[in-house]
């Protein structure tokens, strides 16, 4: 009998599949299809909300989508969250990585996979505020819009996504990734509003700070500036892709158990 | 098929598992047998890729795990039937493994049927599952790519005694067929009536290899347990013939083979009502083999 084993019939496993699988591991659990559910289900009452405590001239599209960046800021990056440190809290990282070996492989195709989720929550946000605004009867609810609103609170939701996953590859922890993502940005507002020499650089290096003037740009129609997208910039980079960076690194050499 | 070749693996300043090398051959089962903490599983974890080696290296069929494309469908994998998303359904966890793989749906039923799981049990949450449910998902899901080899850590575990005999048949066709089996346990019982060949373990060193009668003709004289209607006399008979005899349970455990406790009861005139094999010739061998290694050998050595 062959001691070797030919491979050579084998194709290597498709990247796209492995996100579509990905993508199901999100809603084949109850606590998934609750998440997933969640995050429409409170978008859409956060904004009903805004739409009978709101008068009429302020019910227009680019309100209720500031509505609709703050609850699902809270819960995509959740998503991205689990997406990554269930298979560790599961333990199906062992059956996982026995099926795909290539670790690279695998977060990329996570990656992608909460970024479509990202985009398909943002679908979801522009379609209720859409209806919201034919509904709410401000005259001109749809005026100033710009494509630039749409890019610029689709790019929010993506950054919480990667944000999310960043801090699930780091800690491999549900419950210590999930605190982290919430009181990390909150102590460094904290710090940098109340240490006087930090609080003149604080839009360069706190990420609350620099996304400030994005929440702020969705109602009116002031774009940002190129001193605002370069801050953006930094505190992204060092809150969001350095930690990615490094959760990476950390899955790369883990020992799965 | 399964090649290891001077594997070393240390966590700080102890060694898990200290440069073993073995063959797991195609066509056959080899046992890989040892006391808890062993390094058993250390081993098949880095034959999967899921731990790093300290030092030495691990080929699947002349190569590394990491290079086999889509391993699924050459290697069939279960390493901790439990480690699997609790809130999942034994029918969903096989069909993410079949659709990794790239295998039609079709492929799950066919598993479900093999490993005697009802359509009703595999729409159970895995939370909801028996040890012994785990352990037929856990096999289902490794044959899942239809793999030439398998390795499997501690299959029979939890499984009842019909399905101990279940896993032993299913097993043994599959390495009829040609396939490589390698499986763990720490019951020599349960390895020694399935493998063809035995690799025994302890403390992270191999301490003895081969199949059943290579490591019994090492294991030193072959013992009987006998019981008579006149056990005392017996036993004095025996000795006198220089064996060495000592209780157990209602007889006596002799160090002799069972033709010369015949032919002694016979000369003495003694009824004898049970006369069989010890059996525990690879008993003795694992125990004393592994002696240093054992907990309770240790606390001994301490006492002393």
């Amino acid at each position: 009998m062959s001691m070797t084993l030919d491979v050579s019939g084998t194709a290597q496993i498709p990247f796209t599949r492995l996100v579509s699988v990905e993508l199901r591991k999100t809603a084949d659990t109850r606590a998934g299809r609750w998440l997933l559910g969640a995050i429409v289900g409170i978008t859409a009452l956060f904004m009903i909300i805004f739409f009978l405590v709101a008068d009429a001239d302020e019910r227009i599209f680019g309100n209720f989508i500031g509505i609709a960046s703050t609850p699902q800021g809270f819960l995509l990056p959740v998503l991205g969250i689990l997406l990554v440190t269930s298979e560790w809290s599961q333990r199906t990282a062992m059956v996982t990585f026995a099926l795909a070996p290539s670790r690279t492989k695998v977060i990329a195709a996570k990656t992608v996979a909460a970024l479509i989720l990202g985009l398909a929550a943002f679908v979801a946000a522009i379609v209720i505020a859409a209806l919201a605004t034919v509904l709410g009867g401000a005259s001109e609810g749809f005026e100033g819009l710009s494509a630039k609103i749409f890019l610029l609170f689709l790019a929010l939701q993506l950054l919480t996504v990667l944000q999310g996953l960043a801090y699930g590859l780091i800690l491999l922890n549900t419950p210590a990734a999930i605190v982290t993502f919430f009181v990390l940005p909150i102590a460094s507002s904290i710090v940098f509003a109340l240490v006087p020499f930090l609080r003149d650089v604080a839009p360069w290096f706190d990420l609350g700070t620099a996304q400030q003037p994005l929440f702020n740009s969705f109602g009116g129609d002031q774009g940002l500036t190129g001193e605002e997208y370069a801050q953006l910039l930094t505190t992204s980079l060092i809150w969001i892709v350095v930690p990615f960076m490094a959760g990476w690194a950390r899955v790369m050499r883990a020992e799965v158990k | 098929m399964i090649h290891v070749e001077g594997l070393t693996r240390t966590y700080g300043g102890f060694t898990a598992v200290d440069d073993i090398s073995f063959v797991a051959q195609p066509g056959r089962v080899t046992g890989f047998l040892g006391p808890n903490g062993a390094g058993k599983t250390t081993t098949m974890r880095i034959m999967v890729g899921l731990t790093p080696p300290s030092r030495g290296r691990v080929t699947i069929g002349g190569h590394l795990y990491h290079d086999i494309p889509n391993p699924g469908r050459h290697v069939g994998v279960l390493l901790d039937a439990s480690a699997q998303h609790a809130g999942r359904s034994g029918r969903e966890i096989l069909t993410i493994g079949a659709r990794t793989m790239g295998l039609p749906d079709s492929r799950v039923d066919e598993m479900l049927a093999l490993v005697s799981l009802s359509p009703d049990e595999s729409k159970r949450r895995l939370r909801n599952y028996s040890l012994g449910m785990k352990q037929r998902l856990g096999i289902a899901h490794a044959l899942l790519g239809d793999p030439s080899v398998l390795i499997l850590d501690e299959p029979a575990n939890g499984l009842d005694p019909a399905g101990i005999r279940w896993m032993r048949g299913l097993l043994k066709g599959y390495a009829d067929r040609g396939g490589t089996v390698l499986l763990s346990s720490h019951l020599l019982h349960e390895v020694e009536m399935i493998a063809d060949e035995m690799i025994l373990i302890g403390r992270g060193k191999i301490v003895a290899q081969g199949d059943k009668k290579t490591l019994l003709e090492r294991g030193g004289a072959p013992s009987s347990l006998v019981t008579s209607l006149d056990n005392t006399s017996l036993a004095t008979a025996l000795q006198g013939k220089g064996f060495s005899v000592t209780a157990a349970g209602e007889g006596l455990k002799v160090e002799a083979p069972a033709v010369e406790i015949g032919r002694t009861a016979l000369e003495a005139g003694i009824v004898l009502t049970d006369l069989r094999f010890g059996g525990a010739g690879l008993e003795d061998l694992f125990l004393e083999l592994t002696s240093d290694t054992q907990r309770e050998g240790h606390i001994e050595g301490a006492s002393a």
